[in-house]
């Protein structure tokens, strides 16, 4: 429908005055913008008025039973049918025996008269399975064909595509033959060959077969796959293959991208993981253990934050991880300054004293978390920002969290680097760290500059544990997972050295990624090791080694 | 002075007196008390799990004590914790067995940790009740496996997915933690789904190490394995990584309607600590769920809410949930409890015989029953799919409870063994 023409004015009186002869929950679902599409239907279609009969048929049964309903419901769809599907897609449907009742907002509609009643105790939700989910879906979407607006259009011809079946046919062809967007008419031409790829007719079956080596998904692939292993006619298998084999390496290129954005997303995080202990341990010599733990305390904080944000700020609470980063910072950072001021000042010089005692502050740690949030992990949920992704090619999405955790990884690489190189405070870490007595003759308090120093290497562990919380668990034993890949980074990178660090993280991020492409999970990670192990026996100082004065310190 | 003197006198007095009665309790108390191990990890990697199936033996210790014990007599129990390390379990089931003289033993999760338990209970002829479903290739004398076998579980939920309303699937993508329930389950599996005609490249397994946190390539690897033909994932993976698994589908956008999942270690606990909105629709294999509606799990659920809030255990004061294992947990107790009373006696052999045919109404809502010889429940397998607050829809259910098959027929030379515990 195109909306230029002078057939908009009539249209759109069409649609005030439907409005109001709905019943008064679609009416609310109007308000909420779903009529559109069900009253773009409307004004096609002379009104059959959706039955009680039929909501029951809909909502009572087995799956075959209420598919079947669903297929006739949509040969003569309505308004009331419309706005019934959406309730059940939005599972706001109770039945009570066997009268059946829409719920919005505590309040029970009938779903065909439209007046409100009293929504009895027993009721119980309509349980839609995935198959009849599915069906629900692909029906409303359907329903879209005939929207005024060109996008819902496309989406509903690419969801026919994904889930054809000849019910829908009538409807497509009905879209087709008003449709006169080319691009639209190009997504609905592909819907209709995907129907037709089924029909009984081996021409048809040849014609579609073509036309579908143009629609270049992964959703084609599987329709044209199952076709394949169903087909008789030689021509029609013929065709079939040529277009699987188009579309295959059409799809080829975004494997390969895919493959290297999972390695550059793990090196990012195995380079926030073990940015800190570059500091703590590459910097400052110290074997922090309980470095793990830090980065648990960190996703703790975020935890706290956003259990926070939901009890006061609910509003806002997309906003909470722009809080969560400096309070996970701080949160570790405080407990290592503690750590540092009470333990680690009496241990220095003394490693295996240092191993032994942060290990046990990393289980005193996790025991205490334990005893404070449960045994059980707690739930940090992604803010709606953060979730779906960009869809660059048919077959390759990259999503949200991981870009945004690629970019923090940067933003905390750049932070640490600037704040080591040009600040007066990184003047002062690095020269405690190269020669103390002479830092210290030359009037530099080089307690406080440990404590801050290794403050600063938690609190990092801090913003890593906030970064892992938006990926993965968040319990008392998270850290436990990262700990050893930390300190192989650290030590393949080069101890004492922040460039390494980052190529060590990126080189075993890929390497990981690209083996386990090949060889499976178990035996990427073995083969890694064994690199490492390798690599380590050879240049035990690491990829890049200390250079100068400092490395004899 | 004096004064000091004196209180230094009492305080020895006392200090005597408290030795004496410290010696003196445990028989005062053995003579009146039955003592109930309790073997479950309460620090370390599995206590996420493990934790609520000790309170949930405590609680049913209570209830049994408050109706006035077993023959006369109170439970007591004794808990201890193996911390996650597998020789530990073998060295506490020593300590339980041969020190605190303990009736029965509840505990267990992982498969190692029972297998390490194993020898001590056969060779000191104690009494363990294992609560979590596991592989199978296994029948103890001295064990009562209230979990469910692989037929109880992993077969019905393959047959559900291969059913039209499960999707009718073509391929298969085993995935699971790389340890002995995942593999032997997906041998099994792979026979069976060979035995339905599924072909070997339409099978993929795979693997995945302990805490594997990175699910990118796997969910890539599925999506494209996926353009092939009508896919099912049937998920073995090890409790904790399957957040990150799910939220890696959830990303790739990879929907249940598209790719269902059907997993055996997920249930209400796991699900706890998950955004569960983009898992609407996945399904887990279970023989309860706390959504099951039945008067026997209505009050189930309400003593355990009660107990929780009484006890103040973290999480579930707040938030109570019940889950399979739990369930497993309560039967398996109260069995022993109705055992002990038709033997009239607490003596292992005699419980044993006991145990065979005996029935409980199970908070799953089905007459639960001992098999008279194979020492596991029969059981009603359900299939549930994931709802948005986290609890799951029962979608599917087996017609009645089924017998449990601890020797897989799918396994080559399991044909001959016989289905009771073979006397050494």
């Amino acid at each position: 429908m195109n909306l230029g023409e002078g057939t908009a004015l009539p249209f759109f009186m069409g649609i005030w005055m439907t409005c109001f002869s709905l019943p008064a929950w679609a009416r609310q679902l109007a308000l909420r913008g779903v009529c559109t599409l069900a009253l773009g239907v409307l004004s096609h279609v002379s009104a059959l008025a959706l039955t009680t009969e039929q909501t029951r048929a809909l909502t009572l049964g087995d799956t075959d039973a209420r598919v079947t309903a669903l297929q006739k419901a949509l040969a003569s769809p309505d308004a009331p049918t419309a706005a019934f599907l959406q309730a059940m897609a939005d599972d706001a449907v109770k039945v009570n025996g066997t009268q059946v009742l829409v719920v919005r907002d505590g309040q029970a509609f009938d779903p065909v008269s439209g007046e409100a009643t009293a929504l009895p105790d027993t009721a119980e939700d309509v349980i839609n399975n995935n198959r009849m989910r599915g069906e629900i879906d692909a029906a409303l979407s359907a329903l879209q064909l005939l929207s005024p607006d060109a996008a819902l259009r496309v989406q509903a011809a690419k969801s026919v595509l994904k889930e054809p079946d000849p019910t829908k046919l009538a409807m497509l062809e009905k879209a087709l033959a008003s449709e006169t967007n080319e691009g639209v008419k190009k997504q609905m031409l592909l819907a209709r060959a995907a129907i037709l790829l089924n029909s009984n007719n081996a021409d048809e079956r040849f014609a579609s077969a073509k036309t579908l080596a143009d629609s270049q998904t992964p959703d084609t692939q599987l329709l044209l796959n199952q076709r394949l292993s169903q087909e008789e006619d030689k021509k029609v298998r013929a065709q079939l293959q040529t277009s699987l084999l188009t579309i295959q390496a059409a799809l080829s290129w975004g494997e390969k991208l895919g493959a290297l954005f999972t390695g550059i997303s793990l090196g990012s995080i195995l380079l926030l993981v073990a940015l800190g202990l570059a500091i703590t341990y590459g910097l400052m010599g110290v074997i922090n253990m309980a470095h793990g733990e830090l980065m648990m305390i960190g996703a703790y904080a975020t935890y706290v934050v956003q259990g926070l944000f939901r009890q006061y700020l609910p509003g806002m609470f997309d906003a909470y991880l722009l809080v969560a980063v400096p309070a996970s910072f701080l949160a570790a950072a405080l407990v290592g300054a503690v750590l540092e001021r009470l333990v680690l000042r009496h241990l220095y010089g003394r490693p295996l004293e240092t191993l032994l005692a942060t290990w046990g502050i990393s289980l005193v740690l996790m025991q205490g978390v334990r005893s404070i949030f449960g045994a059980q992990n707690v739930g940090v949920e992604n803010p709606s920002w953060m979730s779906g992704g960009v869809q660059l090619l048919a077959n390759l999405s990259l999503p949200y969290n991981r870009l945004i955790i690629i970019g923090f990884a940067v933003f905390v690489l750049v932070g640490m680097t600037l704040l080591i190189s040009k600040t007066r405070l990184g003047l002062f870490v690095r020269g405690v760290t190269q020669n103390r007595p002479m830092a210290s003759a030359l009037g530099v308090n080089t307690a406080r500059i440990d404590t801050y120093a290794f403050s600063l290497g938690c609190g990092i562990a801090g913003l890593a544990g906030c970064a892992l919380s938006q990926i993965g668990n968040v319990g008392p034993d998270l850290g436990q997972n990262y700990i050893v890949d930390a300190f192989m980074v650290v030590v393949l990178g080069g101890v004492g050295q922040l460039a390494g660090t980052v190529y060590a993280a990126m080189g075993l991020g890929l390497m990981n990624k690209l083996l386990e492409g090949v060889a499976g999970a178990v035996l990427a990670k073995i083969a890694v090791l064994v690199f490492i192990i390798v690599f380590i026996q050879k240049r035990p100082q690491g990829i890049f080694a200390m250079k100068g004065r400092s490395a004899e310190a | 002075m004096m004064n000091r003197r004196g209180n230094l006198k009492a305080l020895a007095a006392a200090a005597a007196l408290s030795v004496g009665s410290l010696c003196l309790a445990p028989h005062a108390l053995a003579a009146d008390t039955i003592k109930v191990g309790v073997l479950h990890s309460l620090s370390g990697t599995m206590a996420i799990s493990e934790t609520v199936l000790k309170d949930t033996v405590l609680m049913a210790i209570d209830e049994i004590n408050a109706k006035g014990g077993v023959l006369g007599k109170k439970l007591e129990p004794v808990v201890v914790d193996p911390a996650s390390n597998w020789p530990l379990f073998a060295e506490k089931t020593k300590q339980l067995l041969g020190q605190d003289k303990v009736s029965v033993i509840f505990g267990c999760w992982t498969s190692v940790s029972r297998k390490s338990v194993l020898p001590v209970v056969e060779e000191m002829n104690g009494l363990l009740f294992y609560p979590v479903q596991y592989e199978g290739e296994e029948l103890s004398k001295n064990v009562f496996y209230t979990g469910a076998a692989p037929n109880q579980q992993a077969i019905p939920a393959v047959d559900y997915l291969m059913s039209k309303d499960g999707g009718a699937a073509k391929r298969w993508v085993l995935l699971g933690t790389d340890y002995v329930y995942p593999r032997t389950t997906n041998k099994i599996l792979r026979a069976y789904l060979k035995s339905k005609g599924v072909a070997d490249k339409d099978i993929d397994e795979k693997y995945t190490p302990f805490g594997h946190s990175d699910y990118q390539t796997i969910v890539a690897d599925i999506k494209k394995f996926s353009a092939g033909g009508k896919t099912a994932v049937v998920s073995t993976i090890n409790g904790d990584s399957n957040v990150p698994f799910y939220k890696e589908l959830g990303n790739a956008g990879l929907k249940a309607k598209d790719v269902p999942v059907v997993a055996f270690s997920v249930g209400e606990e796991e699900l706890r600590g998950v955004d569960t909105k983009p898992l609407v629709g996945h399904l887990a294999a279970w023989n309860y769920f706390m959504s099951i509606k039945s008067p026997a799990n209505d009050e189930f659920i309400k003593k355990w809410s009660a107990y929780a809030k009484a006890k103040g255990i973290a999480g579930h004061k707040d938030k109570p949930l019940t889950n399979d294992p739990m369930e497993a947990t309560y039967i398996g107790i109260n069995m022993w409890k109705q055992a002990v009373e038709k033997a009239k006696s607490t003596d292992v052999d005699k419980v044993i015989a006991a145990m065979a045919g005996q029935t409980f109404k199970a908070p799953s809502g089905i007459v639960s029953k001992m098999d008279e010889k194979n020492h596991h429940l029969h059981k009603s397998v359900f299939i549930g799919e994931i709802k948005a607050d986290g609890q799951f829809n029962v979608v599917w259910k087996t017609p009645g409870p089924v017998k449990a098959k601890p020797w897989s027929p799918f396994i080559e030379g399991n044909a001959s063994k016989p289905d009771e515990p073979v006397k050494k």
